[in-house]
Parts: C-alpha cells; sequence; structure tokens
C-alpha cells in the first residue's frame, strides 16, 4: 500500500519525529555521540516533513481539506487537544520547521564543542521539546492547549537558556527570562478568559465567531440606542487588546518589555539562541496576528496607533542599543526588537486601515509585517549560526578580541556578510523587499485619513530609514571588526573554518534569503490563502507585474521595484568594468604591501579601530539617551605627557533598566519582605488564612 | 513596460563621460573663486586615465571583501543612476525601482565602502567608515522624509511618475512646502556627496578627511572604479534635486530633436546647481564634527516643515 503525502501525514510524522529526537537525546544521556546524532538527526528529518506539510498546505487551494488531528482523547471539559494546520499556522509552522531543518543539521557540527563538557543528550532533548512545543503553539485550535503548550515552550526555552549554569551570567539570564515570560503568560490568560467570557468557550472558531460580533457592535457604537450590555463588551475588548498586547508583547520582545531579551538570547548556546531570535519571539507576533486580525474583530483608531507608535520606538530603541553592544551575540539580540518593531510597523499600519476601511492597504500592511516575519527568523537565524561558529572558532564572544576571521573562516564570513546585506535591508536581498512593502503601505496610508494621525506615517516612514541607516552602521561595524584586518587576540589568529554540517545549516539559510529576496511575487503566492483568512482579500496578483519580474505596490502607479532585475542586471553592468581593464589595466600588475603606517614600524592590531570606538560618534550624537560615562585613570613616572599605563572604562545607561526595572524590584522585594510576616510557618494560621479566603469568596458568590 | 536597452545604454555612456566633467566643473570653479588658477576641467578624465593604467598595491591584511568594494560601488552608482530621470522623463530602468531603490543602493554602495576602509587595518580608514556610517544614519532620514513629501503629493515612488507629474502640473518652485524640501534635499547633497560643510573632498589631513579616509588604501584601477562611483553617484543626486523640484525641459518622448534640446537644457541646470555647490563650498569653512549632527537634523526638520506645510494647503 502506498501512504498518501497529505499535510496530515507529513504533521503526524513531524511531531512524531520531534518526541523521537527528544526521547533519543534522553535514552543516549550518557552516549553524547549517540545523543548527537539521534536527536539532531531526528529534529532535522522532522523539521523537514514540518515544512513539507506547510508547503503543500499553503499550496493546496482552497478546495483542500482542512487539516485536523486529534492528539489526545478528550478527557475535561474545554480541553480538546486538537490540532488545526489553518493558513496563518502553517505559514509560521513554515517559519519554525524551516528555521528548525537549518539549526539542527548546524547542531550536529555545534554540539561537538560541548562534548566531555556538558551533557548533550539534555540539550538534544530539550531543543526537540522546545521544536515540537513552539509547532503545536502555532497549530493549536483551543486556549487552553494553547496555553498548556505555551507553557512548556517557555519551561524548555529556559532549561535552554540556563543550559551553561555554571555561569552566573547565564543564571541571573535565566531567571529574568522565567519571570518576564510568566508575567506575559499571566497577561495571555486573562485575555482568554475575557474572551471566554464573551463567547463562552476556549474553541478558537468560537472565538472568531466572537470576532464578527465584535465588528458588529463596534459598527453600531454610535447609535443613540446603543445597548449598555455592547458597551461593556467592547469595553472587554479593549481590555483584551491591551492584555494581549503585553502578553504576547513581552515574548516578542517589544521596548519597554524587551529587556530580558538582550540577557537570554546571548548566553543560551548559539544554536539555541538562533532558535530564541528566530522563532521563538515570533510566537508572540503570531499570537498579536491571531488576536488582532482574526479573534477581535474590527480595531478602533488608538489599537492601531499604539501598536505603530510600539513598533517605531522598539526599531529605533534597539538598534541604537545594538550600536552599543561589543558583544556579537549581545547586538544580535538588540537587532532582534528592532525587526520587531518593524514588523509592528506594519501590522499597527494595518489595523489602522482596517479602521478606516481600507481592506486592500490594510492587506498590504499586514503582507509586509507577515514578510518581515519570516525575513527576521531567516536572516537573524542566520547571523546567530555565524556568531555561532565563531564563538566555536575563537571561544569569545567579544568582538575587541576578534578580526582578520574573513581570511581564516572564507566560508562563515561570506554568509554571516549575506545575512549582515540582508538585515541592513539593503537591495537585493529579502529585508529590502519587506521594508519595500512597509514603506509604500506607510505612503499609501497618508490618503486614508483626514487626521493629523496621518502625519504618522511619513514621519514613521523617516523614522524606518533612520533605523535602516544605523542598522547599516551597526552591521559594518560587527562585520568589519569580526571579519577584517589583522586579528586581535591569538584566538582570532588561530581560528579554523568550522565543520561542514554547520556551515550547511548556514548555507540553507543563505539560499532561504537569496530566495525570499530575489523572488518575491513567487512567494507572494504562498501569503494568499492567510490574507484571505485574515482580512478576506489575495492581492498577491495585485502585487506582481512583468510576468512576476517585478514587484508593485497595491497599484503600478504606486511604485514599482524588481530585485530580481537588480541582481541580473548588476552582473550584466560588470561588462563596464571588464571593458575598462581591456582598454586600459591589461598590462598592469598588483603587489601585496604592507598597510600605510605614517613611517612608523608597520602596523600592529591595537592600532586598529575598535567596535567601541566605531560606534562612538554615534554614542556622542544620541548621548542624551545614552548617558555615557566613562573614566580614565593614567599611571605615570615624572610628567603626564608620558603616560606609563592606562586604563579606560567606558559605560552606557541601558534606561529602561535603571529608570523603570529596578525601581520595579526594589518595590517588589520590599513588598514581599512584609508579606513574609503572614508566612510564619505555623500550619494554624495557614488554616485560618485558607478558610477567611473561603468565607470571602463564598460571600462574593452570593 | 520593457526596459528599453537603447535608453538603457545612452543614460549609461551619459553618466560616464558627463559625471567627471561635473566634477572638473566644480573644482576649476572653486580655484577660481578662490582666487587660483586651479587644475582644467578635464583633470578628472587624465586622472581615471592615469589611475586605470597604473598597478596596484593592496594592503596584505585585506581580504576579498577589499577588492570587492570597488566593483559594488560602482555599480550601484551605475544602476541608481539608471533609475533616476535625466534628459527624459522616463528613466530607463523606472519599472525596477523608485525612489527606495534609489537609497537602498546607495546604501549598498556605501556599505562596502565601508567595509573597504576597514579592510585594510588602518585606524584612518576605519575612521573614515565610523564617521561615514554615522553622518548616512542622519542623512539617510532627511532624504527620505523629503522624497516621501514630493511622493505623497502624487501618490507614487516611481521617480518618473514623479516628474511627469510635476510637469504636468506645473508646480512653481515657490510653494512653501517644494522650497523646504529643495532646502533638505540640498543638504542631504551636500553630506552625501562629501562636501565642504560636512566634508573635504581636498583635504589630505588625516585626522579630518571621512571619504579619502576609506579610500586611502586604494590605488589603480581600484582607484579609478571608486573616484568614478562617487562622481556618478553626485550627478545622479544632483539630477535628482533639479529633474524633481525643476522639471522644465525634460523630453517627453525619445525624438531625438526633443532628446537633444532635453540634454542641453538637463546640462544648463546642473552646472547651476554645481555653482551653487561650489558657492556654498566656498563660503563656509568645514564644519567640527560634532556640529555635522546639527545641519543635518536641521535638513530633517525642514522636511518635516516640508510635509506639514504639505498638509495645511491641501
Amino acid at each position: 500500500m502506498v501512504m498518501d503525502i497529505t499535510p496530515t501525514t507529513l504533521l503526524t510524522l513531524a511531531l512524531l519525529g520531534y518526541v523521537s529526537g527528544s526521547l533519543s537525546g534522553l535514552v543516549f544521556l550518557r552516549h553524547e555521540k549517540l545523543a548527537n546524532i539521534f536527536s539532531f538527526g531526528f529534529a532535522t528529518l522532522a523539521a523537514l516533513c514540518g515544512a513539507l506539510a506547510c508547503v503543500l498546505s499553503l499550496t493546496a487551494g482552497p478546495n483542500a481539506e482542512a487539516v485536523y488531528l486529534q492528539l489526545m482523547p478528550t478527557l475535561i471539559p474545554y480541553l480538546q487537544f486538537t490540532v488545526h494546520l489553518d493558513a496563518l499556522g502553517a505559514f509560521f509552522g513554515l517559519i519554525v520547521s524551516l528555521l528548525g531543518c537549518a539549526l539542527s543539521l548546524y547542531s550536529l557540527g555545534y554540539v561537538r564543542g560541548f562534548y566531555g563538557r556538558k551533557n548533550v543528550g539534555v540539550l538534544g532533548a530539550f531543543f526537540n521539546l522546545l521544536l515540537l512545543a513552539t509547532t503545536l503553539v502555532f497549530l493549536a485550535d483551543n486556549a487552553f492547549f494553547f496555553l498548556m503548550v505555551w507553557e512548556i515552550m517557555a519551561l524548555s526555552a529556559y532549561c535552554l537558556v540556563s543550559f551553561e549554569h555554571e555561569k552566573t551570567e547565564t543564571r541571573n539570564a535565566g531567571v529574568l527570562f522565567f519571570v518576564m515570560s510568566h508575567i506575559g503568560t499571566g497577561c495571555i490568560m486573562l485575555g482568554f478568559l475575557l474572551l471566554f467570557q464573551a463567547s463562552g468557550g476556549y474553541g478558537f472558531d468560537g472565538f472568531h465567531a466572537l470576532g464578527e460580533r465584535f465588528s458588529a457592535a463596534f459598527h453600531d457604537r454610535n447609535n443613540p440606542d446603543f445597548p449598555a450590555a455592547l458597551h461593556q463588551l467592547l469595553v472587554r475588548r479593549d481590555a483584551a487588546f491591551l492584555l494581549f498586547l503585553v502578553g504576547f508583547g513581552v515574548k516578542a520582545g517589544i521596548v519597554p518589555l524587551h529587556t530580558w531579551l538582550p540577557a537570554a538570547h546571548p548566553v543560551a548556546p548559539s544554536n539555541v539562541s538562533a532558535l530564541m531570535s528566530g522563532v521563538l519571539i515570533k510566537t508572540g507576533i503570531y499570537g498579536l496576528t491571531r488576536v488582532f486580525f482574526d479573534f477581535l474583530g474590527t480595531p478602533p483608531m488608538w489599537w492601531g496607533v499604539t501598536v505603530l507608535t510600539l513598533g517605531i520606538i522598539s526599531a529605533v530603541l534597539g538598534v541604537l542599543y545594538a550600536l552599543m553592544q561589543h558583544d556579537l551575540k549581545r547586538l544580535l539580540a538588540y537587532h532582534s526588537i528592532e525587526n520587531i518593531g518593524i514588523i509592528l510597523m506594519g501590522y499597527g499600519a494595518a489595523l489602522m486601515f482596517l479602521h478606516t476601511g481600507h481592506p486592500l492597504l490594510a492587506t498590504l500592511a499586514l503582507i509586509a509585517g507577515l514578510y518581515h516575519t519570516i525575513n527576521h527568523a531567516v536572516f537573524k537565524g542566520l547571523l546567530f549560526l555565524g556568531a555561532g561558529a565563531v564563538l566555536h572558532a575563537t571561544h569569545t564572544r567579544d568582538m575587541e578580541q576578534m578580526g582578520g576571521l574573513a581570511k581564516r573562516m572564507p566560508q562563515t564570513a561570506f554568509f554571516f556578510l549575506v545575512g549582515a546585506v540582508a538585515i541592513s535591508a539593503l537591495p537585493p536581498l529579502n529585508g529590502f523587499v519587506s521594508e519595500w512593502l512597509t514603506y509604500q503601505s506607510l505612503l499609501q496610508g497618508f490618503g486614508t485619513t483626514d487626521s493629523l494621525l496621518r502625519l504618522m506615517f511619513p514621519i514613521g516612514g523617516a523614522l524606518l530609514a533612520l533605523t535602516g541607516a544605523l542598522a547599516a552602521a551597526c552591521f559594518v561595524k560587527a562585520f568589519g571588526i569580526t571579519f577584517l584586518a589583522q586579528p586581535r587576540s591569538d584566538a582570532a589568529a588561530n581560528a579554523h573554518e568550522v565543520s561542514p554540517t554547520m556551515l550547511m545549516g548556514q548555507a540553507i539559510l543563505v539560499a532561504a534569503c537569496v530566495f525570499l529576496g530575489l523572488f518575491p511575487t513567487l512567494f507572494l503566492k504562498v501569503l494568499d490563502p492567510l490574507t484571505q483568512q485574515l482580512t478576506g482579500l489575495q492581492i498577491s496578483k495585485d502585487l506582481t507585474l512583468a510576468n512576476g519580474l517585478v514587484l508593485s505596490g497595491v497599484n503600478q502607479a504606486g511604485g514599482t521595484v524588481s530585485t530580481l532585475g537588480i541582481a541580473v542586471l548588476s552582473v550584466g553592468l560588470l561588462l563596464v568594468p571588464f571593458v575598462l581593464w581591456l582598454a586600459f589595466a591589461q598590462g598592469t600588475k598588483t603587489r601585496i604591501g604592507p598597510t600605510w603606517d605614517c613611517g612608523l614600524k608597520g602596523l600592529t592590531p591595537r592600532m586598529e579601530y575598535t567596535a567601541t570606538g566605531f560606534s562612538k560618534p554615534i554614542r556622542m550624537i544620541f548621548k542624551a539617551l545614552f548617558r555615557p560615562s566613562r573614566e580614565v585613570q593614567r599611571e605615570y613616572d615624572f610628567s603626564p605627557y608620558f603616560t606609563t599605563s592606562i586604563r579606560f572604562e567606558a559605560h552606557v545607561e541601558e534606561i529602561f533598566e535603571t529608570r523603570i526595572y529596578r525601581p520595579l524590584q526594589r518595590l517588589v522585594l520590599s513588598l514581599s519582605r512584609r508579606m513574609r510576616a503572614l508566612q510564619a510557618g505555623s500550619l494554624q494560621a495557614y488554616l485560618i488564612y485558607i478558610f477567611i479566603t473561603l468565607l470571602l469568596l463564598l460571600v462574593f458568590a452570593l | 513596460m520593457k526596459p528599453d536597452l537603447l535608453a538603457i545604454l545612452l543614460q549609461m555612456v551619459l553618466l560616464l563621460l558627463l559625471s567627471p566633467f561635473i566634477s572638473g566643473c566644480i573644482r576649476n570653479w572653486k580655484a577660481r573663486l578662490q582666487n587660483r588658477r586651479g587644475p582644467p576641467i578635464v583633470q578628472p578624465y587624465y586622472d581615471l586615465a592615469k589611475f586605470l593604467r597604473k598597478d596596484m598595491v593592496i594592503s596584505e591584511h585585506a581580504s576579498w571583501v577589499f577588492s570587492a568594494a570597488p566593483y559594488v560601488v560602482f555599480i550601484t552608482a551605475l544602476l541608481v543612476g539608471l533609475m533616476v530621470p535625466m534628459v527624459t522623463t522616463r528613466a530607463p530602468l523606472s519599472l525596477f525601482g523608485g525612489v527606495l531603490a534609489v537609497v537602498g543602493l546607495l546604501a549598498l554602495g556605501r556599505f562596502f565602502l565601508a567595509l573597504g576602509g576597514l579592510d585594510p587595518g588602518s585606524a584612518f580608514g576605519g575612521m573614515g567608515s565610523s564617521r561615514e556610517m554615522t553622518l548616512a544614519a542622519l542623512a539617510e532620514p532627511a532624504l527620505i522624509l523629503a522624497l516621501f513629501t514630493v511622493a505623497i503629493t502624487v501618490g507614487s515612488t516611481d521617480l518618473s511618475h514623479i516628474v511627469t507629474t510635476a510637469q504636468q502640473s506645473g508646480w512653481d518652485l515657490l510653494n512653501p512646502a517644494h522650497l523646504m524640501a529643495f532646502a533638505a534635499l540640498f543638504i542631504v547633497l551636500l553630506a552625501e556627496t562629501g562636501r565642504v560643510p560636512i566634508d573635504n573632498p581636498a583635504t589630505h589631513l588625516e585626522l579630518t578627511m571621512i571619504h579619502e579616509a576609506m579610500l586611502l588604501e586604494y590605488s589603480g584601477r581600484y582607484l579609478a572604479l571608486m573616484e568614478w562611483g562617487a562622481s556618478i553617484k553626485q550627478l545622479v543626486l544632483m539630477a535628482l534635486l533639479v529633474n524633481i523640484f525643476l522639471p522644465v525641459g525634460l523630453a517627453p518622448d525619445g525624438s531625438v530633436a526633443a532628446f537633444g534640446l532635453g540634454l542641453v537644457i538637463f546640462l544648463g541646470k546642473i552646472l547651476v546647481l554645481s555653482a551653487a555647490v561650489v558657492l556654498v563650498e566656498t563660503a563656509n569653512a568645514k564644519l567640527r564634527l560634532f556640529r555635522v549632527p546639527d545641519l543635518l537634523s536641521a535638513a530633517f526638520v525642514l522636511a518635516t516643515m516640508a510635509l506639514l506645510s504639505t498638509f495645511l494647503f491641501h
């Protein structure tokens, strides 16, 4: 019997694969090689199946069978373990599977660095569990089930972050992640409870139907005899919006809820950092998409304004703080905040357009956000893998110790450069495409409303340009200081290229970057079922011109761009330098010589520009934000002009931590100290508390 | 719809041949205005020919990125040039990208230029790269906002579309929104082409240079490509400025007579703008590095005010 390859079978295989990967990690706890091969091998295959399932289901067309899976029988009312692969879930499932595949392949080589030091089996088990839980988050069809897998995801991520728990930094980051993550989960729970109150069930279908009721009530709100019950419904909806925004915002890393992100992402093993930055924070974006565009109905104006503003703030602050880092992975983590901001700019614009009744533009803005979501997953995954390769080769994350790696690790350098160009939104790669779509929707948005709010769109566009240019500056620094010039330490000087599986993992993501960059019109077709589900429109045809060569705004007059054309033409234009060479330079020779050293005795790595020096102008220009402080101590023998040794220390204040979180933390600690009086340790007292609580609850119930 | 091969070729030839001339004019006129005799106007052509024939010395610390940078800089400048309408209202590559692609491609060139500056491991190159990227980061929002102001009135980011609409509606240059957007773009032009209040193209004093510092290690044909790329970029930005705000005389179609007339008018406009650049360069001293952000934020404020006044007058 030949088994039909349907999304359902593939999906089942993928889930089983993750389970087996997880179990084999535990079975081979004492055999690190076997644990590595089996757990990450299973993960690679499972992710491959998952990716295929998602692509099949996205391209299946409107008449395809819905993909439902019942994982377990329903034992408790409301708690149904149903998996439903709808278009939105499939899109995010594609992201986790694509990245999971590349990362697992990379891990096969990467975790060898832990042999003899750490337990690889544990890493493999939790890695698979995280992939499984994340996949299920995107597929869950019921709020209870969603929260369960959400929690499993958070816990397995916590275990992975704390993997190298012998370092204090790691432990602190792990705890911060744990606390923040649970604040978020609490908000999401409350949000779902509000939705449950209104719809009477926990199924996502019920929530979807609720969305239509919300919309109807919202359109009716200016009616003179608008019932008070409906008015209350709308107030609850606003509360749910805020709760979900905070809850999912923590996970996504929106400023000011972002502080856990730059702490937790760098300390995890690099394959895990890539998974966290690429996929885990996207679960927040998934939640926001699901709730905003599927459950909550037509939004009021202020939702869009809030989201757009938060997006702009996150984008600009994320990149500014990223510029100040010289820890390569921390720098990348801050860039995740920036990119989440860019995604939210698309979402905020989409919400505003939905409010003003421009579904076409809303779809464009939504597509911009979704496109940037997959783009960020791909290039940030790639960059973290590159950083991991560098860490693997040099055993340091500090850029000031690196340099000259382009010669020692040529492939990794090339892959990292591709990622850097992509994340800086430079044509012709994928970051440019999604930012182009964002710009287009912002530009077209100017005509949608007459209020002063429309000024937000061009100003947002200008700040997006600022973000892009600062990101480019940051990646010139990240790539230039890490890979170019002379090595700044022995570790960097003795670095070697990493193993083939690690390179292959990166190559997959490079290919994805190039594909998403050069063939956007092909990829937009995949988004059609998704926008059909969320806004009721399919606009890939409107965005495609000249047989898919050219990407256009919603109308051709609005502007067009062709990344493929640009790429092909730039290869063609190489003819010009070639002709010049033929005409003039054929007889010339090339000599390798020392860099100009002003007639001194040769340059040393200490004379090179440093990462801190590179970003100094920006630190000075934005000093109101950074509040830089520095401390210089000189020692000299007989005159201050002849310094014998110098010590220099520079700090940048992380304003959210010092101004918001530290005071908050002190407040919480002092409150809990007072609460301790209640916790006297005597059983009788506790029984009395329980009794009083019960009485109070009874009083309330009556 | 299809990109016209002949138009591409013609515009490419125009870019390649005209750009050194404009650089030469600016250099020569500036010298004259400062009571020096100055190099002949055709000097940049001699320089380029000389550089192309010279042997190259490449730093022992440099990697392949150093060699890739000149090509990227040169080709992105050419591509941008093909997307901006110069003599005719229709740019040969307008279908391949508008305002946003222009800004993006310029940024791509700058990205590699800065990497090329860092690669040989000299402190000068790093300093130049750091300053270039910082100033570009401040100039870019002003550039985008000023261009957005124009794009919003037309409802398009397509430069050919913008220019055609401008020509038809006969915008007068006295419109305050346009004057302010023009001023903002002019400041950005000075910053992007490394002109005096921001950078000094003539200096070789190590601590003050920005653009030149990144080129310090380049020689031979790589230097030729870098220099040529820079002057093409300068011509393109000037064309962008004059054709958006003064779309007089752009040939609407491909007829030879209209093309000839368009070419003459285009040359005239560019030369007038070059004269303005010369005046600004002569009348001002170079700003201290940390005063430049003030100037660029002034450009941003001008662009914002341009936007506000468009909003108020509509």
